[in-house]
């Protein structure tokens, strides 16, 4: 098959080359924020004294960055990809595209400008202040209306299943992010949520907890179900799990934001409804994982020489780990240890740099040559390093996350026979120091490993047309 | 109605549509629907190839 290497010149691949160059230059930049924050754990001086560097300021901005800037472009890049190749016609709108794009970069930029002068609404992951809030919803629904309108205008008879995941994950962050930022504005930079107390605080992990589950995961399957097959060659594992996988996680995620939240003000019921649907999740999860690796079923040694199905089978491992994990961590006794702990960073980790990070990545070095008409990545010794660094950086920072945090766990909870706590919370911090050194050598891994797919994809990019020979081994791809 | 009842006929109606759901996805009437869905992943690709043995024949 010589389709690698066609153009298609009748889709507008524009906007994807556009926005697949941005997941890599913003992954870059996400990630090195997370490693400097990192740093800063156990050398504070890494601040330098600055207040725009503080670790309070970054932070934000690292999470901003790897999941709206980096997952984000992601997403529209794959997006705009795959609804245009299973509907064989060409997006609905260039106009509204290209507004999509531009629109958020200005985001993303808006975020690198206010978030370290201090700017937040200090909501977890909506920290962005109102006027920004607004160009969101402009971009998300220029989006909305482009992918389905492309779906109107399809050729084809059925819709394709990784687009209903993509369907389901656009609509419904458009409901989280209207529903959580509705704010009353004193000025131009601050504003205040409607919510009060324990409603404000439920608003916050509904929209939190779904934020994880459609834009980190519905999102993220829709590539999963597209490009596994692709890069595979062969038809996803069965199609009618995936329907049922579909339709169980999306009614089922939406009832999971309660367990950011136990041991609160929250009324118990709800505490208790919130860890029974995150348990029940597993189920969904679990078979969606099963359904992506069970692909390669009778095709097991492509993962020998193709690493770039590698780096999409081993984020189905971490996803399926992350989602057993998860489920267990909801339940109120073993979030009794584990909750404000460094288990949480860890397992946020296990899923943000092990699943979407590893599925994008894949992705990437998937689409990248077809986008810029090249038989195949111009080195496919340097994915395989990058797959290696990345999986290394990623076991090292979760296992150093687990110990750290079942650590801090112990320590908090350990009382004296008098009733009073064994150990102050510094005495904790002391005993975290060695996991916080292994976590940053961890986040080094996986940052070293973007710069070379940086590399990597730059000189695809700019090689001179056809130029990469083709690898027997890449080109059925 | 107190939240208790609210509480059981949701219950009952998300376990009727997800039965409905696995039903629709599993009964054979479905089957080469799916089938074809599947293949969409691959589907432009042929197209192509055709349209190019066209062209040089």
């Amino acid at each position: 098959m010589s389709e690698t290497s066609q153009v298609h010149p009748e889709y507008n691949y524009k906007v994807v080359r556009q926005f697949t160059v941005m997941t890599v230059v913003w992954g870059i930049i996400g990630m090195s924020l997370g490693v400097l924050i990192a740093a800063q754990l156990f050398a504070p001086a890494l601040n330098f004294d600055i207040p725009w560097l503080t670790y309070s300021r970054l932070r934000p901005l690292h999470t901003n960055s790897v999941i709206f800037a980096f997952g984000g472009s992601a997403l529209f890049a794959t997006s705009y990809y795959i609804v245009q190749r299973t509907s064989q016609v060409r997006l609905f709108s260039d106009k509204l595209a290209a507004f999509t794009f531009w629109g958020w970069q200005a985001v993303i930029v808006s975020a690198v400008i206010t978030l370290p002068l201090g700017y937040t609404s200090s909501k977890e992951y909506a920290e962005l202040e109102w006027p920004i809030d607004i160009l969101i919803t402009l971009v998300w629904l220029a989006y909305i209306i482009n992918f389905f309108g492309t779906l109107v205008i399809r050729k084809t008879s059925h819709i394709y299943v990784a687009n209903w995941f993509l369907g389901a994950f656009m609509l419904t962050v458009a409901v989280l992010h209207i529903g959580n930022s509705m704010v009353v504005p004193v000025s131009l930079t601050k504003s205040y949520p409607i919510y009060a107390g324990a409603v404000d605080a439920m608003m916050q992990w509904w929209y939190g907890h779904n934020a994880v589950g459609f834009f980190l995961t519905a999102g993220f399957l829709g590539m999963m179900y597209y490009f596994v097959p692709k890069q595979a060659g062969r038809p996803v594992y069965s199609y009618r799990l995936s329907i049922v996988h579909f339709w169980a996680l999306i009614s089922l995620y939406i009832w999971a934001g309660p367990h950011h939240l136990h041991y609160t003000a929250l009324p118990d019921w709800t505490q208790s409804l919130g860890m029974a649907m995150s348990i029940i999740l597993f189920v969904p999860s679990w078979g969606g994982m099963i359904n992506g690796i069970m692909t390669l079923s009778g095709a097991w040694h492509k993962l020998r020489t193709d690493p770039v199905l590698r780096f999409l089978i081993v984020s189905l491992s971490f996803y399926g780990m992350s989602t057993f994990e998860g489920p267990m961590m909801a339940i109120k006794t073993v979030n009794a240890l584990s909750h404000y702990t460094d288990w949480t960073i860890g397992h946020v980790h296990s899923g943000a740099l092990g699943w979407v990070a590893m599925i994008t990545i894949g992705s990437v070095y998937h689409l990248v040559p077809i986008l810029f008409g090249q038989p195949k990545m111009y080195s496919t010794k340097l994915i395989n390093i990058h797959f290696w660094l990345a999986t290394i950086g990623v076991v090292l920072y979760i296992v150093a996350m687990w110990m750290s945090g079942v650590l801090q766990g112990l320590m908090w909870r350990a009382v004296n026979s008098d009733g009073t706590l064994t150990y102050s919370f510094v005495e904790s911090l002391e005993a975290s120091k060695p996991f916080y050194i292994v976590r940053f050598i961890g986040g080094l891994f996986v940052v070293t490993g973007m710069f070379i797919m940086a590399y990597n994809c730059y000189r695809t990019i700019n090689a001179p047309k056809e130029s990469v020979a083709a690898n027997p081994a890449t080109a059925a791809a | 109605m107190d939240q208790g009842t609210i509480g059981s006929i949701f219950t009952v109606i998300v376990f009727v549509s997800f039965v409905g759901v696995c039903y629709w996805a599993f009964s054979s009437r479905n089957k080469k629907n799916f089938d074809e869905a599947a293949n969409l992943v691959f589907d432009d690709e042929k197209k192509k190839n055709l349209n190019k043995e066209d062209q040089e024949s």
